[in-house]
C-alpha cells in the first residue's frame, strides 16, 4: 500500500514537473504574443494593453498558477492567432484522429508481426529468420517521413488505389474514415511491425525450448497447433509491454505521418502552431499529449501484476 | 544415478534440433563459381547501367539496384571463401559506408564537387538533373541546380555534428548525474528519478517541436535539443550500472584509504560505467540521426538553403516527386545507409558485449 502510494506522489510530482516545465519553456519564446495577435505596426500602447489582457505581464508562477487552475477545470485558454478559438475545442477536436490512427496502426502492426515471428522462430537462424531479421533492421532504419512518402509516392501517386491528403471523420461513415485512414496506419505500422517481429521472435525462440513445447511435439501436435496454442500466449508478456509503451509513444510520433497526410491531428495541430507562433496552444497540446502519456504508462505499469502473476510476487 | 534418470530424455531433445540449438546457416564453403559468376554478371549489370542505359530514369534505377545485389551475392560469397564461414560482408560494407561519408563530411570542403548551397553560383548549370555518374553532378541537381552529391555531403556534415555533438553532452552530463546519483542515493537519487521520468513524460518529438519553437534552428541549439532527448536514458543506464559497482571491494577499499567521493566516483566508478555508456552511444546516434532530419524535415530545424538530409527530402514533397523522384531519393538513401549502418554495428558491438544477447 505504501508504495502505491510512493508510486501515486512521484506520478503528481513527475506530472507537476512536466506542467511547470511546458509553462516555462513557452513562455521563454522569443515573438511577443502581442505582436502575433495584432499584427505589426499597431501603437505602443496597444501592445501593451493586450499584454495584460493576457495576464504576460504577472509574476511567471502567478500565470502558472491561472493557467494550471484554468486547466484543471478543462479550460486550456484560448488561442492567440485567428480564428482565437478555445484550444480545449481544437484538442478535442484533434485528439480522435491521432488515438484513431495510433490504434490502427498498432492493430496492423499485430496482425503483421504474428506472423513474421512465428515464421522465423520455427526455424532460428534459418534463411526465413535471417531475411526477417535483416528486413526488420532495414524497415527500422527508415525513418517514418521517408517511409510515408514512398508509400505516397507507391500507392497514392503511383498506382492511385488510395486518396492522398484527405481524411473523413468516423461519423461521416466507418468504411469512408478506414479507406482514407489506411495509408498513414500503414506508414506508422511499418516501424512497429519491424518492433513486434524482432521482440516476439525472441520469445518464441525462448518459449519454444521450453519442457511443455516438447511435450506436445511429443503428443504428435503440428507445428501450426504447438505455435498458435500453446507457444504465443507465454511469449506474449514483452510484446504487450511494448505495445502499452508504444501506444503513448504513437499519439507521440503520428506527428509525421499527420504532417505528411495533412490529417486534422495533434500532430498537425502542435506543428502549425509552432511555426505560428500560437504558444498558448502549444502549452496546451503539450500538456495534453504528456499526461496521456504518463497516465498511460503508469497504467501499465500497475496492470503487470494482473496481467502476470510472477510479477506481483516480485516488485510493483 | 543421475545419468541413468536423464538418460531417457536425450532422444526427445535430440528430435527437436532446430529449437534447441540456432543452426548454423547452411552454407559450406562455396564453390569458387558461385562466388565469380555473380560477381562478374554484377560488373556487367554496372558497366550496362554507366553505358548504354545512360539516363533512363527506372530502368537504368532497376539495373543498377541488379548489379548491387549481384555485386554482394558474389562478394559475400567469396568473402566466406577466403575468410571462412562466419565472413558477413554487410557488416564490413557498413563499416566502410561509415568511415566514408565521416571522412567525406570531414574532409568537404577539400573534395571537388557542385555547389552546395549559393544559388547564384548556379544560374548556368542545369536543373533537376538526372543522376548519372559520368556527368558533373554524379547524384544530379535540385531545382535551384544546386548539386545534390554536394549537398548530401554537407547534409552528413550537419547531421552528424548535431547527433554526435548531442550524444556527446548527453554522455557526460547525462554520465555524471547519473554516476552521482547511483553513489549518493537517498534523496539525490529520488530527485533525479523524478527529473527524469518528467523528461521521459514528453514524447520525444514533441519535446523537440516545442524545443524548436522557443530556439533558434542553429547548429548548437538543435544539438542541445536532441541531447536532452537521450539524456534520460543515459542517466537511467549510468546509475545502473554505478549501482552494481558501488557495492565492490574496490570501492569499499578507496572509501577505507579515505578517498574523497569524487575521487571514488572519478577514479573507481568512472571506468566501469564508461565502456556500457559509450555503446549505448553508438546505438542512439542513429536514433539522433533519424530526429534530427526528421525535425528538418518539418522546417523546424536546419534551415533551407544550408542543406540537411531532412530539408532536401522537404523539397521533394508535394507533387514534386513524380517527376523527380530523385529530389527524394539520393538524401532519403543516404540517411538509410547511414542509420541502417549505425543499427547494424551497433547490433553487433551489443551482441558481442552483452552475453545474454549473445545466443539467439
Amino acid at each position: 500500500m505504501i508504495r502505491v502510494l510512493k508510486r501515486v506522489a512521484e506520478l503528481l510530482a513527475v506530472l507537476f514537473i512536466v506542467s511547470l516545465g511546458t509553462f516555462w519553456l513557452v513562455s521563454k519564446m522569443d515573438s511577443d504574443p502581442a505582436v502575433t495577435m495584432l499584427g505589426e505596426g499597431r501603437t505602443e500602447a496597444e501592445y501593451a494593453a493586450v499584454r495584460e489582457d493576457l495576464g504576460l505581464n504577472d509574476p511567471l508562477l502567478t500565470r502558472y498558477w491561472d493557467w494550471l487552475s484554468n486547466a484543471l477545470t478543462g479550460d486550456l485558454g484560448k488561442s492567440v492567432v485567428p480564428p482565437y478559438n478555445g484550444i480545449s475545442d481544437r484538442i478535442a477536436a484533434a485528439l480522435p484522429v491521432s488515438l484513431e490512427l495510433a490504434v490502427l496502426g498498432m492493430g496492423m502492426a499485430l496482425l503483421f508481426c504474428i506472423p513474421l515471428a512465428m515464421w522465423s522462430a520455427y526455424r532460428p537462424g534459418g534463411r526465413v529468420d535471417r531475411a526477417v531479421g535483416a528486413g526488420a533492421l532495414g524497415v527500422l532504419s527508415i525513418p517514418s517521413f521517408l517511409a510515408g512518402l514512398l508509400i505516397i509516392m507507391v500507392l497514392a501517386n503511383g498506382l492511385g488505389w488510395f486518396p492522398r491528403a484527405q481524411w473523413t471523420r468516423l461519423s461521416d461513415g466507418v468504411w469512408d474514415n478506414l479507406y482514407h485512414a489506411f495509408l498513414p496506419a500503414l506508414t506508422i505500422a511499418l516501424a512497429e511491425t519491424a518492433m513486434f517481429t524482432r521482440i516476439l521472435r525472441n520469445d518464441l525462440v525462448t518459449t519454444l525450448q521450453d519442457d511443455f513445447i516438447l511435450a506436445a511435439k511429443a503428443k504428435g501436435m503440428g507445428p501450426k497447433h504447438i505455435m498458435f496454442s500453446d507457444a504465443l500466449r507465454p511469449s506474449s508478456f514483452s510484446l504487450m509491454t511494448l505495445m502499452g509503451i508504444g501506444l503513448g509513444r504513437l499519439i507521440g510520433s503520428t506527428v509525421i505521418v499527420e504532417y505528411l497526410f495533412a490529417l486534422p491531428g495533434m500532430g498537425t495541430l502542435v506543428i502549425g502552431a509552432a511555426n505560428a507562433g500560437d504558444f498558448v496552444t502549444v502549452q496546451g497540446a503539450v500538456l495534453v499529449i504528456a499526461v496521456m502519456y504518463v497516465l498511460t504508462n503508469a497504467l501499465i505499469d500497475a496492470s503487470y501484476g494482473y496481467l502476470d502473476p510472477r510479477i506481483r510476487r516480485a516488485h510493483v | 544415478m543421475s545419468d541413468l534418470v536423464q538418460a531417457p530424455a536425450d532422444p526427445g531433445a535430440a528430435a527437436v534440433p532446430t529449437v534447441a540449438e540456432p543452426a548454423a546457416p547452411p552454407t559450406g564453403t562455396p564453390s569458387l563459381l558461385r562466388g565469380l559468376l555473380p560477381l562478374v554478371a554484377g560488373v556487367v549489370a554496372l558497366v550496362v547501367t554507366l553505358v548504354p542505359l545512360r539516363g533512363q530514369g527506372w530502368t537504368t534505377a532497376a539495373v543498377f539496384l541488379l548489379s548491387v545485389v549481384l555485386l554482394h551475392l558474389g562478394g559475400s560469397a567469396l568473402g566466406r571463401r577466403r575468410w571462412g564461414k562466419d565472413f558477413d560482408l554487410t557488416t564490413w560494407l557498413c563499416a566502410v559506408w561509415l568511415a566514408v561519408i565521416v571522412l567525406a563530411a570531414i574532409l568537404a570542403p577539400l573534395l571537388p564537387l557542385g555547389e552546395e548551397q549559393d544559388l547564384s553560383q548556379t544560374l548556368d548549370e542545369p536543373v533537376m538533373a538526372r543522376p548519372d555518374p559520368l556527368t558533373n553532378h554524379p547524384l544530379g541537381t535540385n531545382n535551384f541546380g544546386l548539386d545534390l552529391l554536394a549537398r548530401v555531403i554537407y547534409g552528413a556534415r550537419a547531421s552528424l555534428v548535431v547527433s554526435i555533438g548531442a550524444v556527446l553532452i548527453a554522455l557526460v552530463v547525462g554520465g555524471a548525474i547519473g554516476i552521482a546519483a547511483g553513489y549518493f542515493r537517498k534523496l539525490t537519487d529520488a530527485t533525479v528519478s523524478i527529473l527524469t521520468n518528467s523528461l521521459l513524460a514528453i514524447p520525444p518529438l514533441i519535446l523537440l517541436i516545442a524545443l524548436a519553437t522557443v530556439l533558434d534552428p542553429t547548429l548548437p541549439n538543435i544539438a542541445f535539443a536532441l541531447s536532452l532527448m537521450a539524456l534520460p536514458s543515459m542517466v537511467r543506464m549510468a546509475r545502473a550500472s554505478t549501482l552494481t559497482f558501488v557495492q565492490r571491494e574496490f570501492v569499499l577499499a578507496g572509501k577505507a584509504m579515505g578517498a574523497t567521493h569524487l575521487r571514488l566516483m572519478v577514479r573507481e566508478l568512472l571506468p566501469n560505467v564508461l565502456l556500457p555508456l559509450l555503446s549505448y552511444g553508438m546505438i542512439i546516434v542513429s536514433v539522433l540521426i533519424v530526429a534530427e532530419s526528421s525535425l528538418s524535415f518539418l522546417g523546424l530545424g536546419i534551415q533551407a538553403p544550408e542543406p540537411s538530409w531532412g530539408n532536401m527530402i522537404a523539397e521533394g514533397e508535394g507533387n514534386t516527386f513524380e517527376e523527380h523522384p530523385h529530389i527524394v531519393l539520393v538524401p532519403g538513401a543516404a540517411v538509410f545507409l547511414t542509420v541502417f549502418a549505425f543499427n547494424m554495428l551497433g547490433e553487433k558491438a551489443r551482441k558481442r558485449f552483452d552475453p545474454r544477447q549473445a545466443k539467439i
